[in-house]
């Protein structure tokens, strides 16, 4: 009976935490509509419910009441998989970012190395779908993502280790607990820009969403899905996004610390700054989705190897030094 | 304790389920899939043990990374439809006399390596000695690998660099004829040298050279 209630909190708990993650998905996507439709001075959905809010449930709705097609041709149980994978994926990252000091999930030593992981395994869905699809378009989707997801993880991963040399831990309180006195994003600014433009390549969001492009592959690695399973698809993806500009703002807007550390500031409690904080990222993240062009694909390669690799590998050995030098190395 | 053990032999039944099937299934692709099933559940092993810093890297390095190359490779090459062949055809390879000897040099290893496990453990004691169970795993790795073993670190560095330096001038060839598109000439052209106006003559045309 013990290990019964045990495992009813932690599913009470795991639960706590996903709907709020699930509800954060669907507004955001109404969130991303709107930005992007008061960039071209238009009124974006603005229908369903007081501001449009509701939008994404209406679209979930029709989703849900949407036939699911299954090409007879493919690969049927890894098609089927593959949004799983993706949906879960995008889900279980969640449970080492840190609301406040206390408010964690999963407290684990490692937890930056636990989120870099799974946001690498993210590329799978992708590839999963483009494979079993069996058809050109979804393939080369799937090809071109992988080659980009891969490249760019590259990068996010040497500025990780940047942000790693002035903490000295792998814990993600200890990161947001470390930069109590500044911000990264201070003295770590070059880094902040590198790992925001990767992070939009990572998610293949615009100017980077070559595996998707309309113009060319049609809907690329999501062109045979329908129903359901692409509003899965869908889900994963915007809910990777927040999980980038989660990452990002514990890694360099320190996480759910308050900006100024005055009094009224700091009885609000640390989620909402994070929110805030994840929230300020997004916009940012839609902001470029409205006013960027899509890059061509041998230049998206060329920024990450040749530009975004080099420079974040000079700015480690400086850090690194930077830090020797003055004695500053994090000991503990 | 039992919870423990439950989880355990999912795990390493899943493993080793995974790795008969990397080699028993038909389709490379599934292969590959299976591949990342053993990868992800020998690293779920790892963080049970309580080596959670390798658990970590095993995902990020090999899934992450290593499976997602292979899986490129086998889906360009299309290898599903060679294997297919070859099983059809009922060809014994040469490579197979080859494979022989080293699986059972392996075995052989294995065998000696848990042999002396059971019967003298305290072979195995001297490694306690460096490790200490007061500092988190990842601190105690890199205290060991860059102090007592820095220089075997260094070369094993050395040598992946050698490789993939060697990979890249093995498999790098000029080609000619091929037009490339130089990023800063793209970006650096004027308005002057890219338009031209021309007096059009009736009945005369324009030689335009490309």
């Amino acid at each position: 009976m013990e290990y019964l209630s045990i495992v009813f909190q932690e599913v009470y708990k795991i639960l706590f935490l996903l709907v709020p993650v699930l509800v954060s998905v669907a507004m955001i996507v109404w969130l991303d509509r709107r930005v992007w439709a008061f960039v071209q001075k238009r009124q974006g959905p603005n229908v369903v419910g007081p501001f449009g809010l509701l939008q994404s449930l209406a679209d979930a709705l029709k989703y849900i009441f949407k036939e699911i097609i299954i090409p007879s041709s493919s690969n049927k149980v890894i098609f089927i998989l593959a949004p799983i994978v993706t949906m879960t994926l995008a889900l279980i990252a969640w449970a080492v970012i840190p609301f406040s000091a206390t408010q964690v999930l999963a407290d684990i030593n490692v937890g930056i190395l636990y989120l870099f992981a799974v946001s690498s395994l993210g590329v799978y869905g992708i590839i999963m779908g483009g494979w079993a699809s069996n058809s050109k378009y979804p393939f080369l989707g799937a090809i071109r993502s992988a080659a980009q997801m891969v490249s760019y993880e590259v990068s996010i991963g040497v500025i990780i280790i940047n942000v790693l040399l002035c903490v000295g831990s792998l814990n993600l309180n200890d990161i947001v607990i470390a930069q109590q006195n500044m911000w990264f994003v201070i003295p770590l600014f070059p880094m902040f820009v590198i790992f925001f433009i990767s992070a939009l390549a990572e998610t293949n969001r615009p100017p980077f969403d070559l595996p998707e492009a309309e113009a060319e592959l049609v809907a690329g690695y999501q062109t045979e899905y329908s129903g359901m399973m692409y509003a899965m698809f869908w889900l994963g993806e915007y809910a990777n996004i927040l999980l980038m500009c989660a990452m990002g703002a514990i890694l360099f807007l320190g996480g759910w610390m308050s900006p100024i550390d005055v009094y009224p500031f700091t009885l609000v409690p640390g989620a909402i700054w994070l929110i805030l904080k994840i929230l300020l990222l997004f916009i940012l993240f839609a902001l470029v989705k409205a006013i960027v062009p899509r890059y061509r694909y041998d230049q998206l390669m060329r920024l990450g190897w040749k530009v975004f690799l080099p420079l974040s590998l000079i700015w480690v050995v400086l850090t690194a030094s930077y830090l020797l030098y003055f004695n500053l190395l994090p000991v503990n | 304790m039992i919870a423990h053990a439950i989880f355990f032999y999912t795990f390493s039944i899943i493993a080793v389920v995974s790795a008969i099937m990397v080699t028993a299934s038909k389709n490379t692709v599934h292969s590959v899939f299976f591949l990342i099933l053993d990868f992800i559940s020998i690293s779920c092993l790892f963080i049970m043990i309580g080596a959670e810093f390798l658990g970590m890297i095993m995902l990020i390095v090999y899934v992450g990374a290593v499976a997602v190359l292979f899986l490129f490779v086998v889906m360009m090459l299309n290898v599903a439809q060679q294997k297919n062949q070859w099983f059809a055809g009922q060809q014994s390879s040469k490579h197979i006399p080859v494979g022989l000897i080293i699986s059972t040099l392996i075995f052989v290893e294995v065998i000696i390596v848990i042999g002396g496990w059971k019967y003298k453990p305290e072979i195995f004691d001297i490694n306690n000695s460096i490790a200490q169970t007061s500092i988190s795993n990842t601190h105690s790795l890199g205290q060991i690998l860059y102090t007592d073993y820095i220089h075997v670190f260094q070369i094993s560095g050395m040598i992946l660099l050698v490789a993939m330096v060697g990979a890249i001038v093995l498999t790098f060839r000029q080609r000619s004829g091929v037009k490339r598109q130089s990023y800063i000439k793209q970006i650096s052209r004027e308005r002057a040298e890219g338009v031209e106006v021309l007096e059009v003559q009736s009945n005369k045309g324009v030689k335009i050279d490309d």
